[in-house]
C-alpha cells in the first residue's frame, strides 16, 4: 500500500539525496522532487479533507520505539500552504539561480528543508519533532550562507548558535516528559498530563525552546541579518515557512499537551510579547532601509500577531468562539505564509534587476518592473490586512474577541500595528512609483498646511472614534 | 527510597546542573569555540539525565528509549557543532582582508 504521509516526507529527502549523486541534474532533479512532493501533501490534504484522520507507523514499529506520522486538520492546512509555497519557490529558484554553482548547493539543502518542514507538520512524538527541528535548524543555517559572503556567514552562525540553544532546550524538556509520564506520543502524553510543577516545567521548557525558534521578541534579534542576507528565495522559505514551523508547533503543545496546565497569566506573557512584537517589527520595517531588511522586520512584527491571540485563548472556554479564533489564528499564518513569500520572491528579483535592494533608489522599479511592484503591492495588501485579504478576516476576529472579552488593551496595538504596516508598504510604493526625490521634511509651510492636515485627520481619525459627542448632541442616545 | 530511585535523583541531578552550567556559559562567553563548547555541555547535561532515567536498577535490563535518544541526540550534537565549525573557519578565513 503506498502511504501519502510517508511519501510526503520521503520524496525530498530521496530528492536530496539523488541531486548529491548527480549534481549536474539538479535543476531538473530538483523540480522532478519539488513537483512529487507537492503532490504526496496534496494527497494528504485531499485524505484529511475526506473526513479522515491518517496516521501511519513507518516499518510496522508501533509505539513507543517506532516513528509516526499523523495528519488532522491543522497539520494538513499548514502542510499545503507550505507545499504550494514549496512549489513556487522552487519553479522561482530554477530561474533565479540558473545552472550556477549556487544551484548546486541549493537544491539538495532546500529539500532537506522541505523534508524537515513536512516531517514536522506530520510528526506524532515529540522525539521525531526534535530530529525534524534539528534537520530544519541545519540545513537552514546552510542555506542562509549560500551567497557566500562574510555578513551571511555571520548572521547564519548566530542563526545556528540560537537554534541549538533552543533545541537544547527542548530536548530537556522531551526529557522531562519522558521521565514524568514513560511516554513521547503526543496523544499519550497529553493524556497522562495533570496541572503540577512537572507538567509547567516541561511546558515552559518545550514552548520556550520554541518561542527562540520561532523569533518571538525580544528573542527575535537573530532573525532580521540571517533573513536579510540570504539569497532572496531561501529568505522566503525562512520567513514564510520555518518560522511559521516553530509557531505550529506553540501552538499545537498549547492546545494538545498544555490543555487546562497552561494558564491565563502564561497567556498573556505571549500576548504582551507579541505585542512588544508588533509594535517593535513593524516600527523597524518602516525605519528600514533595505527591501529585504524592511520584510524580515516585518515578520517579526507579523509573528507578533499570531502571539496576540494566545490570550484570547486562554480566556476562552472550549466551544465555537474558541474555534473561531484558532481558525483565524491558522488563517492568519497562511497569509502571511504566501504574503512574506511572494515579498521575498518580488524582493529578490528587484535586488537582482537594479543590483541593489537599498529602498531610497528604488526609483522607477514600478516602470521597470510591473509585474514585481504588482507583486509587491499585492503581498503588501495581506501584510497590512485590507479587505478581502486572510490577515483582515483575523485581525476582525482577534478585535472583535478582545473587546468581548473586554482585553481592550489589544485592541490600540493591532491599529497602531496596522497603520505601521500601511507605512512600510506604501514607502516602498511610493519610491517604486517615483522617479523624482521626494521633499526632505514633512511639512514644508505649516501655516498652510496643518490646517489641512488637521481637517483630513478629523475625518479619517475622529469623526468614527469620536461619535458618541454627537449622539449627545442630536439628543438620540437615549 | 530505593537504591535505583536514589541513582536516579544524583545522577539525574547532576545532569541538570551540567545542562545550567552550560546555559550560563553559552550566555556569557563571546569566543565561537567556548559557545559550542557550553552547547555541548547542555547537551551532555540532558544525555546524562537520559541516561539516568533509563536506569533501573543492577537486576534489570535498562529501558532502551531514553538511550536511542541519547545515539541520536548525539549524533545531531556532532553535526550541529560541524556545521558550526565550518561557519568558523569561513569567518577565520577572512579577517586578515577584511574590508
Amino acid at each position: 500500500m503506498i502511504d501519502p504521509l510517508a511519501l510526503a516526507v520521503a520524496l525530498p529527502l530521496l530528492g536530496a539525496l539523488a541531486i548529491t549523486m548527480l549534481p549536474s541534474a539538479a535543476r531538473t532533479l530538483g523540480l522532478l522532487a519539488a513537483l512529487a512532493t507537492t503532490a504526496a501533501a496534496l494527497w494528504v490534504t485531499l485524505l484529511v479533507w475526506g473526513g479522515g484522520a491518517p496516521r501511519s507507523e513507518l516499518g510496522g514499529w508501533g509505539t513507543p520505539l517506532g516513528i509516526a506520522l499523523r495528519a488532522d486538520g491543522l497539520a494538513a492546512a499548514l502542510l499545503t500552504m507550505a507545499n504550494v509555497v514549496g512549489l513556487a519557490v522552487s519553479v522561482h529558484a530554477t530561474g533565479y539561480f540558473g545552472a550556477t554553482a549556487a544551484s548546486r548547493h541549493f537544491w539538495p539543502l532546500w529539500l532537506l528543508l522541505w523534508t524537515a518542514l513536512n516531517g514536522l507538520f506530520l510528526a506524532a512524538d515529540l522525539f521525531h519533532l526534535y530530529v525534524m527541528l534539528e534537520l530544519m535548524g541545519l540545513s537552514a543555517a546552510a542555506l542562509g550562507a549560500l551567497s557566500g559572503t562574510r555578513e551571511a556567514a555571520q548572521a547564519s552562525l548566530r542563526y545556528l548558535l540560537v537554534g541549538l540553544l533552543g533545541s537544547m532546550t527542548y530536548l530537556l524538556g522531551v526529557a522531562l516528559v519522558y521521565t514524568a509520564y514513560g511516554s513521547l506520543d503526543l496523544a499519550l502524553v497529553a493524556g497522562a498530563m495533570t496541572p503540577g510543577p512537572v507538567a509547567w516545567a516541561a511546558g515552559a521548557l518545550l514552548i520556550g525552546a520554541l518561542l527562540l525558534k520561532s523569533a518571538l521578541f525580544p528573542m527575535h534579534f537573530w532573525l532580521p541579518p540571517a533573513h536579510a542576507n540570504a539569497p532572496a528565495p531561501v529568505s522566503a522559505v525562512l520567513s514564510a515557512l520555518v518560522v511559521k514551523a516553530a509557531v505550529y508547533l506553540v501552538l499545537r503543545f498549547w492546545l494538545e499537551l498544555c490543555d487546562g496546565i497552561a494558564t491565563e497569566a502564561a497567556g498573556l506573557l505571549l500576548g504582551m510579547l507579541g505585542a512588544a512584537a508588533v509594535l517593535w517589527g513593524s516600527w523597524r520595517a518602516l525605519r528600514a532601509e533595505r527591501l529585504k531588511l524592511l520584510a524580515a522586520y516585518s515578520t517579526v512584527a507579523q509573528i507578533g500577531y499570531l502571539f496576540l491571540f494566545f490570550p484570547l485563548l486562554a480566556a476562552t472556554p472550549a466551544g465555537p468562539e474558541r474555534d473561531q479564533l484558532i481558525t483565524a489564528l491558522v488563517l492568519l499564518a497562511l497569509t502571511h505564509g504566501f504574503a512574506k513569500a511572494g515579498f521575498f520572491l518580488a524582493a529578490g528579483l528587484v535586488q537582482k534587476s537594479t543590483g541593489h535592494d537599498r529602498i531610497r533608489e528604488l526609483g522607477g522599479a514600478a516602470q521597470s518592473l510591473p509585474a514585481v511592484t504588482f507583486a509587491l503591492g499585492l503581498a503588501g495588501v495581506a501584510l497590512i490586512g485590507l479587505p478581502p485579504s486572510g490577515t483582515f478576516f483575523a485581525k476582525w476576529v482577534l478585535l472583535a474577541r478582545a473587546i468581548t472579552l473586554g482585553q481592550w488593551w489589544w485592541v490600540p496595538v493591532v491599529m497602531v500595528g496596522t497603520l505601521l504596516a500601511a507605512g512600510y508598504v506604501f514607502r516602498v510604493l511610493a519610491r517604486a512609483f517615483t522617479r523624482e526625490p521626494t521633499p526632505r521634511c514633512f511639512v514644508t509651510d505649516a501655516r498652510t498646511e496643518v490646517p489641512a492636515l488637521l481637517l483630513a485627520i478629523l475625518a479619517a481619525l475622529g469623526m468614527g472614534l469620536a461619535a458618541h459627542p454627537l449622539t449627545v448632541l442630536l439628543g438620540t442616545g437615549g | 527510597m530505593s537504591e535505583a530511585v536514589l541513582t536516579q535523583i544524583l545522577y539525574g541531578g547532576v545532569g541538570i546542573l551540567l545542562f545550567l552550567l552550560g546555559v550560563w556559559s553559552f550566555l556569557i562567553h563571546a569566543p565561537l569555540l567556548r559557545k559550542l563548547i557550553a552547547l555541548n555541555v547542555m547537551g551532555a547535561g540532558v544525555f546524562h539525565l537520559l541516561v539516568a532515567v533509563a536506569y533501573r536498577g543492577l537486576q534489570a535490563p535498562p529501558d532502551p528509549v531514553p538511550h536511542a535518544l541519547v545515539l541520536t541526540g548525539i549524533v545531531v550534537a556532532v553535526s550541529a557543532t560541524a556545521l558550526a565549525l565550518a561557519f568558523g573557519r569561513r569567518l577565520e578565513r577572512e579577517e586578515p582582508d577584511d574590508d
